[in-house]
């Protein structure tokens, strides 16, 4: 009796250890998609993607997927990390663990996980994105000469919104140029409301603010260097774009004043504009801006809110800062290289634009599936612009360009506190800078 | 033999458990902080030089030393005096209730709380809020207070008033436009303004808002253009003394009659642009620290009153009588005889904090907004940044993981050496 105890004992003991052993190797399963290799041919087999969509970004995503599913039976499963992607795929690819494909926000962090070798080449896709994209675009997928990124979705970020009842109570119309902006401007603060609303609080909005004026002022060709960080910081360009950037950042043109527009942001700075009664008259910041009002507030397309594109500063063309989530494949399976093919049809394009919040950077999407009128012509003018160029911020290691509390976003916080200390702040910049580069 | 046996079955989960979960990372952790961001070069002690030169980091440093040096003394502190005085209250349960309910708060959601409770604008924090109708007694703001001079004509500032530079002398139009006026801050009642016709005795004047839309000329008076009521006007004798003043009308007019030989001044005083609050930059980088602190002291306060209260319930009563009959004064009995006994729960409710202060983490990121994360920084936070966080360095953030592991030490050997002593 005794005996058969100890046993009893000894087994429970060994159960538990089985059980636990096998959640392991379960949980190991189940977030490692590495079956799919083995699915043999002919079978549709799965694929597991990762993206930062949540809510009605996610559902337009999951709409596209589901058709992808659809057509071709391959299984997919898909992850939302929100703003938590960089943490979730860096772990995941340390780990060795990736998911088969993600939709990467930054192209530093398709430089960043292609340098690693954890990306796996897309050269099958050259030729459609040569075809039907613009050549910035296969230009910005490629690390060292090898094609790693497909532009599924592009962002149009030299777009100002603003508050058509505010612009008709000053008595003024959308500028076309930088010193009929700043003219509009005081109009608007001599009406009494704040020209502009500034998330602050968000380091992102102001390196878009700086990008719009440095692409149009400097010119494309120095962008390029200080993407790069071929040119310093310190350049008379920089400077010169902080400046103008200055003039706008003046505490009597920000709504809360500069102090408060620190500790705005991005969402507040929008809602704030469009509320009913509205603290501002303008934002500056992307195409994504019109899902924030009509998602939190009652204002309406066109009679409420509407658009117009950065101005010009000193003649230049027309140009445009953009953003965009590229796709790439961390693991190369059959079900991994249709769902890339499947996201580089006009097709793919086409479900989310319809659905709104969308442009696509693909040359064969009609203008015509845009679900609104103001989609349909930022959406147009990413595709038409003269110049475009990728958000600067996002080219940069992310330490240095995109990392809260450090960096690009810490360094133009403390310039928006203070707008005249443009040496000072361009001189820290170069610091942070090159010991970014350095790494 | 058979005892081990059936000791190794029991201990065999738990030991599988740590090991995995533990150990091997904590030894992949202190060998990982030796390596660079790649995790493929070895740099010996680079990362930890960094750790020590990175102003980010040094500031998360500091920054833990403030949390450590006040919070845990402060919470047990707090503690103890709800502890000792909720003994002695009618609604003891009610009381505690109350103080101990933030316990049952995540920290995360009781860092986004407070957050929005400490907005600036008044109209949206909480705090501030309060502050502003302590303030709005005291001094109330004026009636235009977003008000500016139209013209350069208008001399002075808002904070200290504005006055028209040019003299006026009887029979003379004192024009006083003014700008920036936002549309709901127009006083009700508001006439189109009218520009006054000069007497010959007296000085008339306008005060209005010099603003159409579209801009309109300004330092004129124009259709469309609203004259401003119920404004304060003084006129002054060129030593800047007020000799007379009076109230606009609803189309902005003022007259002052019967005016004496000379030259004056007319002013607007600055109580008309008295600006409302605006409201204390709790979540600014100079507050941002203590405000994160305080919000974390509502959260464990509960938590040390509880366990302080426990240890107080469970003093023998005849000793707290033997003071009291010996003579001692309520101080002398709490001074001398309480906290001495509740030596060992207070030392578990400091060590405990000590603990959690060191490790804080979530409260930081939840209170201080991007803009001031970086003045808020401690050194789980920067730890968390630097490896996932957007630098992806997991070399330096292993290297601050093994610098946290080692400032917690110490604390953790002395709670297990006291454990064993109470066993």
């Amino acid at each position: 009796m005794k005996r058969y105890r100890y046993h009893a004992l000894a087994l429970m003991g060994l159960t538990a250890l089985a059980v636990l052993l096998a959640a392991v190797a379960a949980g190991g399963t189940a977030s490692s998609p590495s079956a799919a290799p083995k699915v043999t041919a002919g079978a549709p087999g799965s694929v597991s993607v990762i993206s930062e969509a949540t809510g009605p970004e996610q559902k337009s995503f999951q709409a596209v997927l589901a058709r992808f599913q659809q057509k071709t039976k391959i299984k997919v499963k898909y992850t939302s990390a929100g703003r938590q992607l960089v943490t979730i795929l860096s772990t995941a690819v340390q780990g060795g663990n990736p998911p088969d494909v993600a939709l990467l926000p930054q192209p530093g962090l398709m430089r960043d996980f292609a340098n690693r070798k954890a990306l796996k080449p897309i050269t099958f896709l050259r030729g459609t994105i040569v075809r039907d994209w613009s050549p910035g675009w296969l230009q910005l997928g490629t690390v060292n000469k090898t094609l790693y990124g497909l532009y599924y979705k592009g962002a149009n970020k030299s777009t100002v919104w603003y508050n058509v009842g505010a612009f008709r109570e000053a008595g003024v119309q959308p500028p076309k140029t930088f010193p009929q902006l700043l003219q509009v401007a005081s109009t608007l603060r001599a009406s009494g409301t704040a020209p502009f609303s500034i998330g602050g609080a968000d380091g992102w909005t102001l390196t878009d603010l700086f990008e719009n004026i440095y692409l149009r002022q400097a010119g494309g060709k120095k962008y390029d260097q200080l993407a790069a960080h071929t040119i310093k910081w310190t350049d008379p360009s920089v400077k010169a774009a902080l400046r103008t950037m200055g003039q706008i950042l003046q505490a009597n043109n920000v709504a809360g004043g500069t102090q408060g527009a620190v500790q705005t942001d991005f969402a507040t700075s929008v809602t704030q504009a469009f509320s009913e009664e509205p603290k501002a008259a303008m934002v500056i910041e992307a195409d994504f801006v019109a899902g924030v009002i009509t998602g939190s507030t009652k204002a309406k397309p066109r009679t409420d809110f509407n658009v117009f594109s950065f101005p010009s500063i000193k003649g230049s063309p027309p140009s445009v800062v953009g953003g965009g989530d590229a796709v790439v494949m961390f693991k190369d399976t059959p079900a991994s290289r249709a769902l890339l093919r499947y996201l580089a049809t006009p097709e793919a394009a086409e479900i989310w634009a319809r659905r709104g919040g969308f442009s696509s950077p693909n040359k064969r999407v009609k203008a015509s599936v845009y679900s609104d009128a103001l989609t349909r012509q930022t959406a147009s003018e990413l595709a038409k612009a003269k110049v475009f160029r990728f958000d600067l911020s996002d080219l940069q290691p992310s330490a240095f360009g995109g990392t809260v509390g450090q960096g690009l976003f810490k360094l133009f916080q403390d310039f928006l506190k203070n707008p005249n200390n443009v040496d000072g702040i361009a001189r820290q910049m170069e610091t942070a800078a090159a010991r970014a580069y350095k790494k | 033999m058979r005892a081990h046996g059936v000791a190794a079955a029991f201990l065999a989960p738990a030991l599988v458990v740590l090991a995995v979960w533990i150990v091997y990372p904590t030894i992949r952790t202190i060998a990982r902080s030796f390596f660079d961001r790649e995790g493929s070069d070895f740099v010996g002690i680079d990362n930890y030089k960094a750790l020590f030169t990175t102003d980010l980091l040094v500031t998360a440093i500091k920054n833990n030393a403030i949390w450590v040096g006040v919070v845990p003394a402060l919470v047990t502190a707090i503690g103890l005096i709800f502890a000792v005085l909720t003994e002695r209250v009618r609604w003891s349960v009610a009381f505690k209730t109350a103080v101990f309910m933030p316990m049952a708060i995540s920290l995360l959601a009781a860092g986004v709380i407070w957050r929005l409770m400490y907005l600036q604008d008044p109209d949206q924090g909480a705090v501030n809020a309060l502050l502003a109708s302590a303030k709005g007694v005291v001094s109330p703001a004026g009636a235009l207070s977003a008000a500016e001079p139209s013209t350069p004509a208008l001399t002075g500032t808002p904070g200290r008033g504005l006055v028209l530079q040019r003299p006026l002398e009887r029979g003379a139009v004192a024009r006083l436009g003014l700008t920036a006026i936002p549309p709901a801050e127009v006083p009700g009642g508001a006439a189109q303004a009218v520009d006054p016709k000069p007497v010959e005795d007296g000085i008339t004047g306008v005060v209005w808002r010099d603003f159409k839309p579209g801009g309109g000329t300004p330092g004129r008076v124009e259709t469309q253009e609203l004259g401003l009521p119920g404004v304060k006007v003084e006129l002054r004798d060129p030593g800047g003394q007020s000799v007379a003043s009076t109230t606009t009308g609803a189309d902005g007019t003022f007259a002052f009659e019967d005016v004496e030989e000379g030259q004056y001044r007319a002013a607007i005083g600055p109580s008309t642009f008295a600006k409302p609050f605006g409201g204390v930059s709790w979540l600014g980088a100079r507050l941002i620290t203590p405000s994160v602190i305080i919000a974390y002291i509502w959260v464990w306060a509960g938590f040390a009153m509880v366990v302080i209260a426990a240890g107080l319930a469970a003093i023998p009563r005849d000793v707290l009588e033997a003071a009291r009959t010996d003579g001692g004064t309520e101080w002398q009995v709490f001074r001398r005889v309480t906290v001495p006994l509740l030596a060992p729960v207070l030392s578990v409710v400091f060590i405990t904090m000590l603990i959690n202060v060191l490790k804080v983490f979530d409260i930081v990121i939840a209170v201080a907004p991007g803009s001031t994360q970086a003045e808020a920084n401690v050194i789980a936070l920067a730890m968390w940044r630097t490896s996932f966080g957007g630098v992806n360095d997991f070399g330096l953030g292993s290297a601050i993981a093994v610098f946290l592991f080692v400032l917690v030490l110490p604390v953790l050997l002395l709670n297990v050496r006291r454990f064993k002593r109470e066993v």
